[in-house]
């Protein structure tokens, strides 16, 4: 019984390495011979490799050190390059927007955000390029493409926070600095600003697919674990051939709540919830100070919002102060 | 059975850690005490770390007068027994004596007179100190009868920033935060380093040149939010670095003040003044006053202070929120200790001299604007 209760993996299959099947003509090469890695082996598969990185995974590799390196040595010399300071203050240190000033323009000073620019540029077509990567290895396996499309849900919303939604305010300095802390306060600074950012119905929608996929997550996981002792786990197999382990999860869930996802559908389900947060959330910011300023008040103008009854008197007219 | 061990491990260690926690002198469960002042559910309270006030009621116990108030007989100016007496000429000779001995305990309990005085001529103003001190004796009058709206009738007293030192602890200066170095990498904003004054966020490392430095009227806006739903046709111009600007500001308000959020705004709304709590509007006036005192009576002070007194950018000490209130509410915890000094509590006169005379050693008056010796 124990066997199933085990979070890692209890046994490694080894054998000839596995070298896949043949790559479209054009292909590059795999990298490497491939090797075996016992710790590995115990959180997923012990194969490591042959990786495949091609034109656009190496370029993609290229880039995102590039913005990496312009990031991490932007912060160096924001503490005068002193190693102990930034370790010491890794976490608040970043690399800053370009500030107002210069609105949207391409050509801004390198030490007033400038490298800023770059690195986006450069982060931008890494994470483009990796996307393409993505895309065309599922096209090379004979699969569908859905890990591309939900990447490029996020991308949507990392493209909306660093550049559309700045474009549309005609202000560099409203994107996202690149920085631990600063990419937090910067967040918090961004609800204040804009009359709260919960009464934003697209972050609302973004929250509850968020939340909504970690419980569909737990679930689908605890589902598939407990019936693993069946042979749950090859959920493929259990898809075209329903066993007993894909039967009795059925059960379990049409017993405790009357009704229950099917082999195929919890995975559409997991899909959209979590393309829909990046999506929805997107859209929130995207509407944010180009269509709505105040989602507060937005809020008490479409009557979402709730009344209290006052305790303390209204504190005083705001326009004697 | 392995399991069940693994299981047993984890259940120890974490009665362990809870008994150690519990047992810590000063609890690493802070003992906050909350008290609900809104609505139920929509989180309008404040909270108070138990562990924290019971050191800041020691630290906030007032010192007893010298001796009883006597304010009958002649005033000092009257009396024409002391010489150079620009500001305090309307004191009773015990009174005047009084308050020069709690001043000392106040301000300079180790020096004592010699902080300020040159003890061979105790009228000489070559000392910078005294000069300081006769300003400083007007920006206290300058509070308590102009600026009620913030002190209310309670008022302060030197020792309300000064608490036994020659310099209250909590002061700031234009360069305390370091700017972008120069060259070709390293843009800052002003921001992005560990900063006290930002309570340690990554937000705007001195709020305090910012937002509480100009004059009345000319100082930046604290307002960053727009009250109208949609965007305007005039752009407001109001950034996000205003917004952490603004934000850092606060956060040393509420740092100064040992006060959360809610003290003083509902949160679902912050800007709007209808749901907010009187408190903010006394915290209103004081972001006036502190405007108000540094720009007329801290920052021209630049000149009289020796250069030890001065910040890396040449300028004079200034006050913010913190110097008075040094992590409580009400300064003192709200103790009306300025009654005990009527002196304190009365108006600046008209035409009164300010602080740009002084009076060197051998009785001349001369121009002040020159940097006084060390």
């Amino acid at each position: 019984m124990a066997e199933y209760q085990n979070i890692f993996t209890r046994v490694q299959v080894r054998g000839p390495l596995e070298a896949g099947p043949a790559l479209p003509r054009g292909d590059a090469e795999r990298s490497g011979p491939g090797y075996f890695s016992y710790l590995m082996g115990k959180i997923g598969n012990a194969q490591i490799g042959p990786i495949y990185l091609g034109f656009t995974g190496t370029l993609s590799l290229v880039c995102g050190f590039i913005a990496f390196e312009i990031i991490g040595l932007n912060m160096w010399a924001s503490v005068n390059w002193d190693p102990v300071e930034f370790v010491r203050q890794l976490f608040w240190l970043a690399l800053e927007p370009p500030p107002p000033k210069y609105g949207t323009q391409i050509f801004v000073p390198l030490n007033e955000g400038g490298w800023w620019l770059i690195a986006g540029f450069f982060l931008t077509a890494s994470i483009i390029l990796w996307w393409v990567r993505t895309y065309r290895r599922a096209l090379a396996l004979g699969l569908g493409t859905h890990v591309a499309w939900a990447f490029a849900s996020a991308i949507f919303l990392y493209l909306v926070l660093g550049f559309i939604r700045p474009l549309l305010m005609g202000s560099w300095a409203e994107a996202v600095p690149f920085g631990i802390f600063p990419h937090l306060d910067w967040t918090t600074a961004f609800s204040l600003r804009y009359g709260n950012l919960h009464y934003n119905p697209f972050h609302c929608l973004s929250i509850v697919f968020l939340y909504g996929s970690v419980l569909l997550f737990a679930m689908h996981a605890g589902t598939i674990l407990s019936v693993t002792r069946y042979g749950g786990e090859r959920e493929l197999e259990q898809i075209t051939d329903r066993g007993t382990a894909s039967e009795r999860a059925a059960l379990f869930w049409r017993w405790t709540m009357g009704f229950n996802a099917t082999m195929e559908s919890i995975h559409r389900w997991a899909w959209w919830f979590a393309v829909l947060t990046t999506l929805t959330g997107g859209i929130g910011i995207l509407l944010t100070g180009t269509v709505v300023d105040n989602w507060y008040l937005w809020g008490i103008k479409h009557g979402i919002v709730p009344t209290y009854p006052d305790i303390s008197p209204a504190a005083v007219d705001s326009a004697t102060l | 059975m392995r399991t069940w061990a693994l299981g047993a491990i984890i259940a120890a260690f974490l009665a362990v850690g809870t008994l150690i926690m519990l047992s810590e002198e000063r609890s690493l469960i802070a003992s906050v005490e909350t008290v609900q002042t809104g609505f139920r559910g929509t989180g309008m309270e404040v909270g108070r770390d138990l562990e924290r006030l019971r050191e800041l009621m020691e630290a906030n116990v007032v010192p007893e007068p010298p001796w009883e108030l006597d304010t009958s007989g002649e005033t000092v100016a009257e009396l024409g027994i002391y010489e150079n007496v620009q500001i305090l000429g309307d004191l009773t000779d015990d009174q005047f004596n009084r308050f020069m001995a709690a001043i000392t305990e106040w301000v300079s309990p180790d020096q004592g007179c010699a902080y300020c005085h040159n003890e061979e001529n105790l009228a000489s103003d070559e000392v910078y100190a005294k000069v300081v001190s006769r300003r400083m004796i007007q920006m206290t009058r300058h509070i308590n009868t102009e600026w009620a709206d913030h002190v209310a009738g309670t008022g302060v007293t030197c020792y309300t920033c000064h608490r036994g030192m020659n310099v209250p602890a909590n002061i700031w200066f234009d360069g305390d935060a370091p700017e972008t170095p120069p060259g070709w990498a390293g843009y800052t904003g002003g921001q992005n380093k560990v900063s006290v004054q930002a309570g340690y966020t990554s937000m705007y490392m001195d709020p305090f040149s910012r937002y509480l430095s100009a004059p009345l009227g000319e100082a930046k806006n604290i307002r960053i939010e727009t009250r109208t739903v949609l965007p305007q046709a005039e752009d407001d111009g109001i950034s996000l670095q205003d917004t952490e600007g603004t934000y850092s500001l606060m956060i040393h308000m509420s740092t100064a003040l040992g006060a959360n959020c809610t003290l003083c705004h509902n949160t679902r709304d912050f800007s709007s003044w209808e749901q907010a709590t009187p408190q903010r509007v006394t915290a209103w006036h004081g972001l006036q006053m502190v405007r108000d005192l540094n720009a007329d009576y801290l920052t021209p002070l630049g000149p009289v202070y020796p250069e030890h007194r001065l910040g890396l950018a040449g300028d004079a000490p200034k006050a913010n929120c913190a110097t008075c209130h040094i992590g409580v509410q009400k300064p003192l915890n709200g103790a009306p200790m300025a009654d005990d000094y009527p002196s304190l509590k009365v108006a600046n006169p008209e035409g009164q001299p300010a602080m740009d005379r002084r009076m060197d050693g051998g009785g001349q008056s001369s121009l002040l604007l020159a940097p006084a010796a060390e």
